[in-house]
């Protein structure tokens, strides 16, 4: 089959977009891992008003549309835009940044439910010895560094998947921008099914491996601490 | 809130970045579905970059959004196929001049089985008005494009708004609002008529059972300018390098690379910089 | 805190009473725990046992009254440090256990191995050390525990009904144990709601019922005799609250 060969062969377009789709996807998870992993754990920890509106909130989040991320990212950051100064529009830093935006509510609520079930175990022992917040939040973080693993592959399953968000910032420039899932709507368009079919054996390869490295994280971590 | 929210995307955005291509000399350019699908920047572009080192970013969305993306500065070059909207670009001073460069034809595609019976039919507006008596299935692009522009321009000839037009049957036309090539999907799964320009048709690789029904009629001839994102508007227009682009496309070297362009020994796009009222 | 404490008095309290929504669940008290002592607060299930213990520790604060804590924490040292009735066991090795518990009251990192490794081995937890510490069995795990809270060197160690969940030979472990404690001076306060524990361990006994301290005093004196109607019946087995 046509999409097999592409495949074998490693043409260098084909490998391009795979390269890149994976560049900007594991930037933008890594980005919303350090923003998203502390602020969860804080939200877990902390008790003030409106927290549970919060949570309800970012829940919601979890489910924002790509496409209207997408659309946001796109006014913001055109030319004509507040941030247009950065001449972002149209290059993979704006499809990081839109990505990241979408993987951040998922990484905060994920990181919330688990450490709020570990603080709930731990609390008053890291009381006990006198822990302040700070401190709490990286015993927390490390000793559910499994579960949060899988979270943040939860991440990169969603950002890897959409459509909307990178072709709205990104604007699917041959070789600049052009991801697995714009290529393969680009391609369906044009009658190139090929090609089409064979980013999409890659793009669900992608997708099973990370399911079978999520499955086999938690099973690294209830064998390695219990 | 928003200046520091800006600021961290900014320092996220270079951290984020590709080093090496923020070196690379480049230029946007908003252009159209149809020039993208037809193949014709593949053949053209490499030829440019390599006489000149700008490389060239195009961003293909249909001819209204193409402009809209020019008149917002996220472009520096803007090469679509709609005369009367690029006149209007200029006069709102988005664009300092506008060049033609070349142009290709439409046809109309249609089903085999074609329902309608306007199988080789030689005037379009015939072969419309025959659709919208009988209610064939038409698709429309519906994007604002150089394409649905002219297409509503051949419907406006024949005094009929296919809006309003009933058929034999309910809702014959049929807005999609995409691209070319998602429109020639979508009628061959339906087995509807649609208006595609030359290049596109002929790249197409689903043709399945569609087949050009009608061609040659002058009225279908398609007319393609480039312009200039005017600096005076937008100051970090790369108003040099884009410059440059427009000078080589209606320069004898890009002129005579476009006439090259062919698809099953089919040339494609007709260069005619240098026609008069073009 | 005032540190004008009398040394021979570790905590004191006055006062002290706790209430949730309006509900009191301890009613005022005043008791003082000696120091170099062995302190039993003995009672059943739901006389505030455990609420107790945490209010004397600071992990809950009173509604109304007052806890005096010597509160000398030292570089390096807690003053006070508590044991759980389920032990809270972190996800990581047995030694790393005890060398986060270091490393979190500020022991400088050159000697945070030396003294972890000091505290398995005073309880015989060495041969444990590389095992993730939530696969031990409970009794493992409440020895572990134990350990950790000596490793920061306290003054007066709390205990929580350490070995109720606990197998009589795994509770065996952990009263020569807390003797060891006791030896080096460690003032222990003990909630059990176990009788038989109470005469092994106490030299001071708090009785409490439904909140309230129904009588303090010397552990003799408690057990051979006892002040209270409640004291008596509980101590000759039958139900009391």
């Amino acid at each position: 089959m046509a999409a097999l060969t592409l495949i074998v062969r490693l043409d260098p377009v084909f490998l391009g977009i795979v390269g890149l789709s994976l560049r900007v996807t594991l930037t933008a998870v890594c980005l919303a891992a350090l923003i998203g992993l502390p602020l969860g754990a804080l939200l877990a920890v902390s008790r003030f008003r409106g927290r549970l509106a919060m949570i309800v909130a970012i829940n919601a989040l979890m489910g924002l549309p790509p496409v209207v991320v997408g659309l946001v990212f796109f006014l913001l950051l055109s030319r004509s835009g507040p941030l247009g100064g950065f001449g972002l529009l149209f290059t993979p830093s704006a499809m990081i940044i839109a990505q990241a935006s979408l993987v951040l509510p998922i990484v905060i609520a994920l990181t919330r439910q688990t450490i709020e079930d570990l603080w709930a175990g731990y609390r008053e022992y890291l009381q006990s010895i006198g822990m302040g917040a700070k401190q709490a939040i990286v015993t927390l973080l490390w000793d559910a560094r499994f579960s949060l693993a899988t979270a943040l592959l939860a991440g990169f399953g969603r950002a890897t998947a959409e459509v909307g968000a990178v072709l709205i910032v990104g604007g699917n420039i041959a070789g600049v921008t052009r991801m697995m899932t714009t290529a393969i709507a680009l391609e369906t368009s044009k009658g190139d099914l090929a090609l089409a079919l064979g980013l999409g054996m890659i793009l669900v390869g992608i997708t099973l491996l990370v399911n079978a490295l999520a499955f086999g994280m938690s099973r690294i971590g209830v064998r390695h601490a219990g | 809130m928003l200046r520091w929210f800006g600021v961290l995307i900014g320092v996220l955005g270079l951290l984020s970045g590709q080093p090496v291509q923020a070196q690379e000399r480049f230029i946007t350019v908003a252009s159209t579905t149809s020039t993208q699908d037809s193949g014709l920047f593949d053949h053209l572009l490499p030829l440019f970059t390599q006489k000149t080192g700008i490389q060239v970013r195009v961003v293909a969305q249909g001819t209204g959004q193409a402009l809209d993306t020019a008149r917002r500065g996220d472009a520096d070059v803007v090469f679509v196929h709609a005369k009367a909207q690029e006149q209007k670009f200029v006069e709102e001073g988005f664009g300092l001049r506008r060049f033609a460069v070349m142009y290709n034809d439409f046809v109309l595609i249609g089903p085999a089985s074609d329902p309608a019976k306007i199988n080789g039919v030689k005037d379009i507006a015939t072969a419309l008005q025959t659709i919208a008596e009988k209610g064939s299935p038409f698709v429309s692009r519906g994007d604002r494009s150089g394409t649905h522009v002219a297409e509503l321009a051949l419907w406006k000839a024949v005094g009929i708004d296919p809006a309003k037009a009933q058929g034999n049957t309910q809702n014959w036309y049929r807005e999609i609002g995409q691209g070319m090539g998602a429109a020639l999907n979508t009628a061959m799964a339906m087995e509807a008529y649609v208006l595609s320009d030359r290049a596109t048709w002929l790249s197409f690789k689903n043709k399945g059972t569609l087949q050009i029904s009608v061609e040659g009629d002058a009225r279908l001839f398609n007319q393609y300018g480039v312009m200039l994102v005017n600096p005076a508007k937008h100051p970090h227009v790369k108003a040099k390098d884009g410059q440059t682009f427009v000078n080589w496309l209606v320069s004898a070297e890009g002129q005579a690379a476009i006439g090259q362009y062919k698809i099953d020994g089919k040339q494609l796009f007709f260069a005619n910089a240098d026609q008069q009222g073009a | 805190m005032p540190d004008n404490l009398n040394p021979a008095v570790a905590l004191s309290v006055s006062g002290l009473s706790f209430a949730i929504s309006g509900t009191e669940l301890i009613h005022p008290m005043d008791f003082k725990v000696k120091s170099g002592r062995r302190l039993v607060v003995l009672g059943p299930n739901g006389a505030g046992k455990s609420l107790l213990l945490r209010l004397c520790h600071g992990l809950l604060r009173p509604s109304s009254g007052q806890v005096h804590r010597n509160d000398r924490h030292l570089p390096g040292r807690r003053a006070h440090a508590m044991v759980f009735q389920t032990p809270v066991m972190l996800r990581r090795s047995v030694l790393d256990n005890v060398i986060h518990a270091l490393a979190s009251i500020g022991v400088p990192d050159a000697h945070i191995r030396n003294r972890a490794v000091e505290a398995l081995n005073r309880f015989g937890l060495m041969g444990l050390a590389e095992r993730p510490a939530r696969l031990l069995s409970g009794g493992e795990q409440q020895r572990l525990a134990i350990a950790r809270a000596w490793a920061l060197r306290p003054d007066l160690l709390f205990l929580d009904e350490p070995t109720a969940a606990l197998d009589p030979s795994a509770t065996r472990l952990i009263e020569a144990m807390l003797a060891d404690l006791h030896g080096e001076g460690v003032t222990l306060m003990m909630s059990t709601h176990d009788l038989g524990q109470a005469r092994r361990l106490a030299d001071d006994v708090l009785f409490l019922a439904s909140g309230s301290l129904v009588e303090a005093s010397e552990a003799n004196q408690f057990f051979n005799h006892p002040q209270t109607g409640q004291a008596r019946a509980f101590i000759a087995g039958d139900l009391v609250w």
